[in-house]
């Protein structure tokens, strides 16, 4: 099988450049100082775990900072997100949380959704692996549950 | 090794033959399921086409057969784990469920407020969290034998961790992450001399050795048909008599009873008395195809082919520069189960990887979480071998690892 590696180049949808540049070199690893929101996310299945945090400054989020571990797609996935979140109105992250979502699960995302979300599209290939989407979503999910209750507060 | 033909075993098993992701099947996730033999699948169908009809009950011909089918079964598992008695072998849906039938009967009867109950720190979630719950319920302690930095039972305060208020020891036989065998005989001993019984979760153990409760003295003794060639849904409960026969009822039905009246009702005899309800007769029988298979083979030469795996998987595992194996290093204190870490892929990248191999593995926590975590990992990969699992399998986990990290480092 060396050379062709014939098995593995099916892999390559799920394991982008991109994704594989965020897993190795993640991306606003920083502590947030006092921040707004905090907190853990895992799935105890995999073992991933990720502590994520946010500063939110008139509705925007003007820090972000997520450490952790786990798979390669969990990985790059939260690394991903911290770029994303940088700046955004808690508005549009949930927009991006829902397109990412509807992306993972092959459902329609419009061209301009595509434009924020940007190098987060090279997740797309996950959604051919369906028992790896939860790792995508993992550090998604958590956040979206926190802001809303940030903003519910 | 007469009886082992490595290639007439393998041509009975169809699923072999198939292709994952284009290349030939190499399952190696026996731990968490083995394959089926024809003969098994045959004997799910042949009763279905021939002989299905309700046990215990009518006196038409189908009914005798079936019931008479079923009893056999029982008889042969009876004789493959030498329990004195067929009686003595009760028929439940898993190993949780005859793990949960003790805890809920036995032990809700006889362990009492400031008991103990004593574990290993190697148990399956399945064998941690009934005795937690029956702990916190009568105010009992649970107390845990540890384990070595090689994955063996630390025995060396055995006499203190199980003292004059240990009601039950409730073992692995052997661990389903780091392939331990534990010293059950030795355990039983201890809890004998104490007054207290000895539970074996075997669920891993029954299906790749020869086990002789007798031998062992087991008390009661928990495993799976779906780990040793047969279907899903049937697991076994093994106990002595007398401790059987003095348990309450764990559920409540129809076949369990002797005599209902409007106000009150009188239990069956064993082993109905732990059978409610229209029993798994299809599985029950197919599990004695399953007994059957392996009892031809021989466990003797069952055991003496996955130790020859397991040492030349260690060997070739342990050659590897990025991975870490967990558990005894010693392939002769361990079972065919090899739970690994490599140094920078995750356990779930490698897990794809190795599917798109054709590979398929365990990767996760393995239903061990604090034994998993006690190695200061949240997760691993385990290959896990059986009787129609070869050294080529093993060649091709290496080389399919090998091709995962050149993927990796691309």
């Amino acid at each position: 099988m060396t050379g062709g590696m014939s098995g593995l180049d099916e892999m390559n949808d799920l394991y982008e450049a991109i994704i594989l540049d965020h897993y190795r070199s993640p991306r606003n690893t920083a502590a947030v100082v006092d921040a707004d929101i905090d907190l853990e996310v895992n799935n105890p299945f995999c073992g991933d775990e990720f502590h994520i945090q946010l500063k939110v400054e008139d509705d925007s989020v003007s820090e972000v900072g997520i450490t952790g571990s786990g798979c390669a797609i969990s990985q790059a996935s939260a690394s991903l997100l911290a770029e994303l979140v940088k700046g955004k109105s808690a508005g549009d992250v949930q927009a991006a949380v829902d397109a990412v979502r509807r992306l993972l699960k092959g459902e329609d995302v419009t061209e301009e959704e595509l434009d924020v979300l940007g190098d987060i599209e090279a997740l797309e290939g996950v959604r051919k692996f369906p028992v790896r989407i939860k790792c995508a979503l993992l550090s998604w999910v958590g956040l979206d549950d926190a802001l809303r209750e940030h903003l519910a507060k | 090794m007469s009886n082992f033909d490595i290639d007439a075993i393998r041509a009975d098993f169809p699923i072999l033959s198939r292709k994952i992701n284009g290349q030939n099947l190499v399952y190696l996730d026996n731990a968490a399921t083995s394959q089926k033999p024809k003969q098994v699948i045959a004997a799910l169908t042949d009763y279905y086409e021939q002989t299905n009809a309700n046990v215990h009950r009518g006196v038409h011909t189908l009914s005798i057969e079936s019931t008479d089918d079923y009893e056999l079964a029982r008889t042969k598992v009876a004789k493959f784990i030498n329990a004195p008695r067929p009686e003595e072998v009760i028929w439940t849906r898993n190993t949780s469920e005859s793990l949960n039938l003790v805890s809920a009967t036995w032990a809700e009867k006889n362990v009492g407020e400031g008991d103990n109950i004593v574990i290993t720190v190697m148990e399956h979630h399945s064998n941690i969290v009934p005795w937690q719950q029956l702990a916190a319920k009568k105010n009992a302690e649970l107390r845990y034998l540890a384990a070595d930095e090689d994955g063996l039972l630390d025995v060396s305060n055995v006499d203190s961790i199980i003292d004059s208020r240990t009601k039950i020891v409730a073992a692995t036989h052997m661990s389903n992450v780091l392939g331990t065998i534990n010293p059950i005989a030795m355990l039983a001993n201890q809890v004998h001399a104490v007054g207290g019984v000895i539970l074996v979760d075997a669920a891993q153990s029954v299906p790749h050795m020869a086990v002789d409760v007798q031998e062992l003295d087991a008390d009661f003794l928990c495993f799976s048909a779906h780990k040793m060639l047969g279907p899903t849904g049937i697991g076994v409960l093994y106990g002595k008599y007398d401790l059987l026969d003095e348990m309450p009822p764990y559920m409540f039905g129809g076949d369990m009873i002797l005599e209902v009246t409007y106000e009150d009702a009188s239990w069956n005899d064993l082993p109905y008395k732990f059978e409610a309800g229209t029993p798994n007769i299809a599985d029950a029988i197919a599990t004695g195809a399953a007994v059957d298979y392996l009892s031809e083979l021989g466990m003797d030469n069952v055991w003496q082919h996955e130790q020859e795996l397991t040492a030349y998987a260690m060997e070739q595992i342990l050659s590897l520069d990025n991975v870490k194996v967990l558990g005894p290093k010693n392939p002769c204190l361990r079972g065919g189960v090899i739970s690994f870490i490599h140094d920078t892929i995750h356990p779930h990248d490698l897990g794809t990887a190795l599917d798109q191999q054709g590979i398929a593995i365990r990767t996760g926590h393995h239903c061990a979480m604090p034994l998993v975590r006690s190695f200061d990992v949240v997760a691993a990969a385990r290959a896990s071998f059986y009787i129609y699992n070869t050294k080529s399998d093993v060649d091709a986990l290496v080389n399919g690892i090998n091709e995962t990290e050149g993927y990796f480092s691309r």
